[in-house]
């Protein structure tokens, strides 16, 4: 197990290493920069790009670029600058005199870690995995045990919209009939410490992922309702219940873990649609932003974090497959 | 001595997209405390699905019990409380299956597993179980029974597995042991020590079994009694002597052809009954063994043949007399 787990982790450096490389030429290939080179255009005169462009390195040959924004190089002061292999993500274009991993991970004064951008999407992310897991394992495995009754079909209905609607539209949907209609919850937040601000995010966020755990619950629960070894348990005369429990609910569920260790990884991330409708200050926002300002260090810096976190969520669920199938034993 | 169990005109059914199949039609037989009774057949000719249906095991939908009886200790099983049958199941009827590979949680321990009559039907705490389960599996045959409680099934081989599965069945001393061809996934070797395993634990314990099994060497040695099933009609019964010294059924001929003998001097050719088993979407109308049949008159296409007796305690559904080639009735 050990053995399994350091190997794992050493995996992670060519992972993030060839994330990183393909991020950066990547970036570089498209068209325009931080500070537009047609001068007719914008406001920042030549002289004073140039200035810039020597400040942030940009002068330097590319490979020299990459290499320093990896694993480090002189800054304009001539000093060596340690990259991003000490966890060093940058020094962003837009924040002035801000690191990346400043603007991402550190919270505002006297306020714990998880007021931090980072801090703001994990938490959404947690809850919104939290409302898929809740209600979309339940309903997958009520739907396949009640299979083609109204409940399986109101569910298979509502999975449908989950997967099919974009969340831009159920963002709008449930506003309109929670907040403003109904007005059970607010969604002009005076702070982020109400606790009724942080549902609806939470909801449209986890709706698609509820959908995909209740669709792949039902089906794999459907699938175990045939097997050999639930009418073995049948024959002993156990109560229905404990059938359910104790011999198809746990079988059914290894093939959901996969979808969900990934799944949270990508609710972290959050949604730039989503921040930006509830307003809230999450890095999904910061994410996108960037590509359209050409921020190279904040691409950099939260496709890197964005990537380590898939990693982490992938190698979360070979472990748990661990433990919950036996056949399935970590070594090398 | 009194009949045990009791099964009358049992028939169920199956929905499918291509029609209602009859797997079983009508099918009565009864099993006395201790005996043996063999169950055989081609795959498909609904040896399982008659037992299933008398646990009430086959899914419904799309199974369906249409008629009959299966009276166990003056109830009937088929019209028993859900409660009641599970009281029933694994308590005083206990079953082990064909395939010990996949009729064992993949992700439970085999401790846990073979316990749970115990906890079910005993009232035994955890503890306790485990103490008998440790006894059931020495007495299976299981090397270091103590220390492999809380292995998982695929740490067993399969004879292994077949094993644990016979100790799993007979925790809690069931009155009736049904076998749905317990030794088809095992090889030969291994088929031997689970079948004279079987015969040392009816021996010791006293309990009826209802074997199922295609393999007519298998029966020959183990039951009392067989009853020979073909498209779920019950063709030919008899205790196991005359039945295969005296065949009459031209199914249950045409079987016994198919194995090879030991102590036949000369050589001869196996046969094999050409074609396959219908799959009966209609009762049928006529013998539904007539197609594959060698001794076909007339008769055989318009009606078909009820069991009749042909001898002591021997009966055969057919219309010809295979031995003198005359017709019975």
């Amino acid at each position: 197990m050990s053995t399994f787990l350091i190997r794992r982790f050493l995996w992670l450096i060519p992972v993030l290493f060839v994330v990183a490389t393909i991020t950066f030429f990547l970036m570089h290939a498209a068209p325009g920069g931080p500070w537009d080179r047609d001068t007719t255009a914008r406001q920042v005169d030549a002289k004073t790009q140039k200035l810039l462009s020597e400040y942030y390195g940009l002068d330097k040959p590319i490979l020299m670029q990459f290499t320093s924004y990896v694993f480090g190089g002189k800054n304009s002061k001539g000093q060596f600058v340690c990259g991003a292999v000490c966890g060093n993500l940058g020094i962003s274009y837009r924040m002035k005199g801000l690191t990346i991993q400043h603007y991402l991970f550190a919270p505002p004064e006297d306020k714990p870690f998880w007021y931090s951008k980072f801090g703001y999407s994990l938490r959404l992310g947690v809850y919104a995995l939290l409302f898929a897991i809740v209600v979309g394992i339940p309903a997958g495995i009520i739907a396949a045990l009640k299979q083609n009754t109204w409940i399986d079909y109101l569910s298979l209905f509502i999975v449908t919209i989950g997967i099919s609607v974009p969340n831009f539209v159920i963002a709008l949907l449930l506003i309109l009939i929670f907040a403003s209609g109904l007005g059970w919850v607010s969604i002009v937040p005076n702070s982020w410490d109400q606790v009724d601000v942080w549902i609806l995010p939470a909801v449209v966020l986890g709706f698609g992922t509820m959908a995909r755990t209740a669709r792949m619950t039902r089906a794999s629960m459907l699938e175990v309702v045939r097997q050999d070894y639930v009418r073995t348990a049948r024959s002993k005369g156990l109560a229905e219940r404990v059938v359910v429990i104790r011999h198809m609910i746990k079988n059914a569920l290894i093939p959901v873990v996969t979808i969900l260790g990934p799944a949270l990884a990508g609710l972290v991330t959050g949604s730039f649609i989503i921040e930006s409708i509830f307003g809230f200050p999450g890095m999904g926002r910061a994410y996108v932003t960037a590509i359209g300002q050409r921020d190279y260090s904040m691409i950099m810096g939260t496709t890197l974090v964005y990537a380590l976190l898939v990693a982490l969520a992938n190698l979360s669920v070979d472990i748990m497959y661990g433990f919950l199938d036996p056949r399935i034993r970590l070594t090398d | 001595m009194a009949d045990l169990l009791n099964v009358q005109g049992l028939e169920t059914q199956f929905r499918t997209r291509e029609g209602i199949v009859h797997a079983v039609n009508g099918v009565s037989f009864s099993l006395k405390e201790g005996e043996t009774l063999g169950i055989v057949g081609e795959s498909g000719c609904g040896k399982s699905v008659t037992v299933m249906s008398m646990l009430r095991l086959i899914p419904m939908p799309p199974g369906k019990v249409t008629a009959g009886t299966a009276m166990y200790q003056g109830k009937d099983l088929l019209k028993m409380s859900n409660e009641e049958m599970r009281q029933v199941r694994g308590a005083q009827i206990a079953m082990i299956f064909q395939d010990p590979m996949t009729s064992f949680n993949p992700v439970l321990t085999i401790g846990r597993q073979v316990a749970e009559p115990l906890e079910t039907h005993m009232g035994m705490s955890r503890k306790q179980a485990y103490a008998r389960v440790a006894e059931m599996l020495s007495l299976v045959g299981i090397p270091n029974a103590k220390e492999r409680l809380n292995d998982y099934p695929h740490q067993f081989s399969g004879g292994m597995r077949q094993r644990v599965m016979i100790a799993m069945a007979l925790t809690c001393n069931p009155q009736i042991l049904i076998a749905d061809e317990p030794t088809t996934a095992l090889d030969v070797t291994i088929q031997a020590q689970i079948v004279d395993l079987v015969k040392r634990l009816r021996d010791e314990l006293g309990m009826a079994i209802i074997w199922i099994t295609h393999d007519l060497g298998i029966v020959a040695g183990l039951a009392e009694r067989v009853n020979v099933m073909y498209a779920g009609y019950v063709i030919e019964t008899a205790q196991v002597k005359p039945l295969y010294a005296n065949p009459q059924h031209p199914y249950t001929i045409g079987l016994l052809g198919s194995l090879p003998r030991v102590d036949q001097r000369e050589r001869r050719r196996l046969i094999s009954i050409e074609g396959l088993p219908p799959v009966l979407y209609q009762k049928p109308t006529l013998c539904p063994f007539a197609p594959r049949c060698v001794y076909k008159v007339e008769r055989c296409m318009q009606e078909n043949p009820p069991l009749m007796q042909v001898g002591p305690d021997h009966f055969a559904a057919c219309w010809v007399d295979t031995a003198t080639g005359r017709m019975r009735a």
